[in-house]
């Protein structure tokens, strides 16, 4: 295998992995900017690629799959936002739960039901898929992943440019001066919860009905961890938060494929490295005031 | 405590009548954890259902591995120590609204710092046990110091660095075990060990266990652990240090106004809060839970597991003893289960779905009532710092 070939492979299992991240990081991002720093994205995109792969058995149609994912990550964002944003447990304790809950709820059902494998089809696109190293990465994937064309713009023009993210923003921001101007605050953050848990659903549905096929115990493996992580490398930005998830995504691809290759690089740094390069990214940019200012603190009216 | 009663017994008398006559609010925070409680059971027994197994047989199984015989005792008792130890350090920091999710790594690193101490250093009889509990305390006291340190000079968010630093600790420790000159098990002409793990480590680092009633077992692990939590309950409600701890939780301005050392009395916490998942580390590794080994799966999520405890609990080290209890019977009910032929994810499920059912209620009913904020967790403080564009003040 020459050089290109192999760098063409490790480039396009990188793009296979840094997919689903790419979704559920909008989401995550979207949510983020509204202040509700949500921990369950691991719960959405698990809970997720369960009900995707279970109503494709059903079905017989991987796309109702998708679409079943979505669903299951939504129910998920409204709980979550129900629980964190209008009965005001703490938002991480609530995440927590959730994540333990649907961890052990899918990996449950999983040993009792087996299901048939259904996948979404390969959509290359003629010409670009012949460039070297590029093309067959990025050209030649599932047909979900190009809603990432669709989807990354429109979370962008939806937090910067839409008046309901300017509302989001603010309510990140500022939640007090937000509510005195009639924004309501806790029902923003569900709002926020409902796109992350739509988008997050995506992911882990892409994952399981995309890549796979098939419904493996605690599939995600931490992924969700690795989008909030990703969020946080990018300075809640989108652009740099996705280049986040693509560098992540990568250093997956090559924890895979390098014993393959014969070199020999250490395994468990390249696993570390989301989470290292997530809390050094913190260490570097909270002093300057990158973080929405009300992250991870519960609002309620009246209280200082 | 009788001591302490003694000093002012109609105080005590008063206090206890008061917590006799419970109000409107508690009749219906308790009814409504009996409701949510029941509907946990029974979601459970209609997962079993659905999946042809049957609720009955289930419990039955539960109950042999974890209560009917010594045997089941014995594993029980082992699996609360760890339990309870995590809860209480959860418990310290939460009072003074810190909010420490990273115990899964902090026991972890425990374990490492033991582990390293215990195999390295030769010492005789019970001297080595005190070396390696010791060691896995500092350890985990250390891995949670750089969360505090990170948020007392760079503002980092406390809840989200401890998150991220568990999986570093993971990785660190199967690093440790899978790297041979650091503590991976040294054979000869082995080649790769599937299960990578350290060296077993001395029988004298081992906590001892006594009693044969006929063959219950008592491991001093537990003890240690009830002492630590009796101490932490008296010293979090009748100490002045304690006193401190609770004002920073409740209102770090207050606190601030009042004198105290807000950052440092939080990251102190914090801490503390790593010491004593750290401990429990030690105390996973020093008693026949793993087999004296280090290995990555040492912690099998004890310090999740402990955090849902103190939540369970909400935040009051006394109520994690008989918590910890319950959890630790569904831990070793759960292993007895999968023997049965039904997965012991079932067991993950029900521990969630309790810890549901005690935390919503305080909140839902404030909910209900519509005044909040009355109950600690309905008001918590996610980092002590308040960010610097002091939006929220």
């Amino acid at each position: 295998m020459s050089v290109l070939d192999s760098t063409t492979t490790i480039l396009a299992s990188g793009v296979r992995l840094t997919v689903p991240l790419a979704f559920a990081a909008c989401g995550e991002y979207l949510a983020e900017r509204a202040g509700a720093m949500n921990i369950s994205v691991e719960a959405m995109m698990l809970s997720a690629a369960f009900t995707s792969v279970a109503t494709a058995g059903a079905t017989g149609s991987a796309t109702v799959g998708l679409v079943a994912g979505v669903m299951t990550g939504l129910v998920v964002g409204f709980v979550h936002g129900n629980l964190s944003h209008r009965a005001q447990i703490n938002t991480f304790v609530v995440g927590l739960v959730l994540n333990a809950l649907v961890l052990g709820l899918t990996s449950y059902l999983i040993t009792t039901e087996q299901f048939a494998s259904h996948q979404v089809g390969v959509l290359s696109i003629p010409l670009l898929e012949d460039i070297p190293l590029i093309g067959k990465p990025l050209f030649s994937v599932r047909w979900p992943a190009y809603l990432l064309i669709l989807l990354i713009p429109l979370t962008w023009w939806l937090v910067e440019r839409s008046r309901w993210g300017l509302e989001l923003r603010a309510v990140g921001e500022n939640p007090q001066a937000a509510d005195v101007t009639g924004i309501k605050v806790n029902v923003r953050r569900r709002q926020a919860l409902l796109w992350c848990g739509a988008l997050a659903g995506l992911g882990g549905a892409y994952l399981a009905v995309g890549e796979v096929g098939s419904f493996n115990q605690n599939m995600t493996a931490g992924r969700g961890y690795i989008v909030i992580a990703a969020v946080i490398f990018g300075a809640w930005r989108l652009g740099r938060t996705m280049l986040g998830c693509l560098v992540f995504g990568l250093s997956d691809a090559m924890r895979l494929a390098l014993p393959a290759l014969g070199v020999t690089l250490n395994a468990q740094l390249l696993v570390a490295a989301p989470y290292l390069l997530a809390l050094l990214a913190m260490l570097l940019f909270t002093t300057q005031h990158r973080e929405p200012a009300a992250l991870g603190r519960p609002f309620e009216r009246g209280s200082a | 405590m009788s001591a302490l009663a003694l000093t002012d017994p109609d105080d005590l008398g008063r206090r206890i009548l008061a917590r006799l006559r419970p109000g409107r609010r508690d009749w219906m925070t308790a009814g409504l954890t009996a409701v949510l409680i029941s509907a946990a059971g029974g979601v459970s027994a209609l997962l079993l259902t659905l999946t042809g197994a049957s609720p009955s047989a289930s419990l039955n199984a539960i109950w042999t591995g974890s209560l009917a015989n010594a045997t089941g005792w014995t594993t029980t008792l082992l699996n609360t120590a760890p339990l309870l130890l995590v809860a209480v350090g959860a418990c310290v920091c939460a009072s003074a609204g810190t909010f420490n999710i990273g115990q899964e790594g902090q026991v972890l690193i425990g374990g490492l710092a033991g582990a390293w101490v215990g195999l390295r250093l030769a010492m005789p009889g019970p001297m080595l046990v005190v070396v390696v509990l010791s060691a896995a305390a500092v350890g985990g006291a250390a891995w949670a110091a750089l969360s505090a340190l990170m948020l007392r000079f760079r503002g980092v968010n406390v809840p989200v660095s401890t998150l991220l630093m568990t999986f570093l600790a993971i990785q660190l420790v199967t690093f440790a075990v899978s790297t041979p000159w650091v503590l991976q098990e040294s054979v000869q002409g082995a080649g790769d060990i599937a299960d990578a793990q350290s060296n077993a480590l001395p029988a004298n680092a081992q906590l001892a266990s006594f009693g044969q009633y006929p063959s219950l077992q008592l491991n001093t692990g537990l003890f240690l652990a009830l002492v630590a939590t009796v101490a932490v309950a008296l010293l979090l409600s009748r100490s002045r240090w304690g006193f401190k701890v609770r004002m920073v939780g409740l209102n770090p301005r207050t606190a601030k106004h009042a004198g105290v050392r807000v950052a440092a009395l939080g990251g102190l916490t914090l801490a503390l809060s790593g010491a004593f998942a750290g401990l429990a580390g030690g105390l996973l590794l020093a008693s026949p839970v793993s087999t004296n080994r280090l290995q990555a799966g040492l912690s099998d999520n004890v310090g999740w597991d402990g955090l849902l405890v103190a939540l369970v609990a909400r935040n009051r080290p006394l109520a994690a003893i008989p918590v910890s209890f319950v959890f630790a019977v569904l831990r070793a009910g759960g292993d007895f289960l999968s023997a049965t032929g039904v997965p012991s994810y079932l067991v993950d499920i029900v521990k969630a779905l309790l810890v549901l059912a005690f935390v919503a209620p305080p909140v839902l009913v404030d909910l209900f009532q519509g005044r909040r904020g009355a109950t600690p967790q309905a008001a918590p403080a996610v980092s002590v710092v308040p960010t610097k564009t002091g939006a929220a003040a």
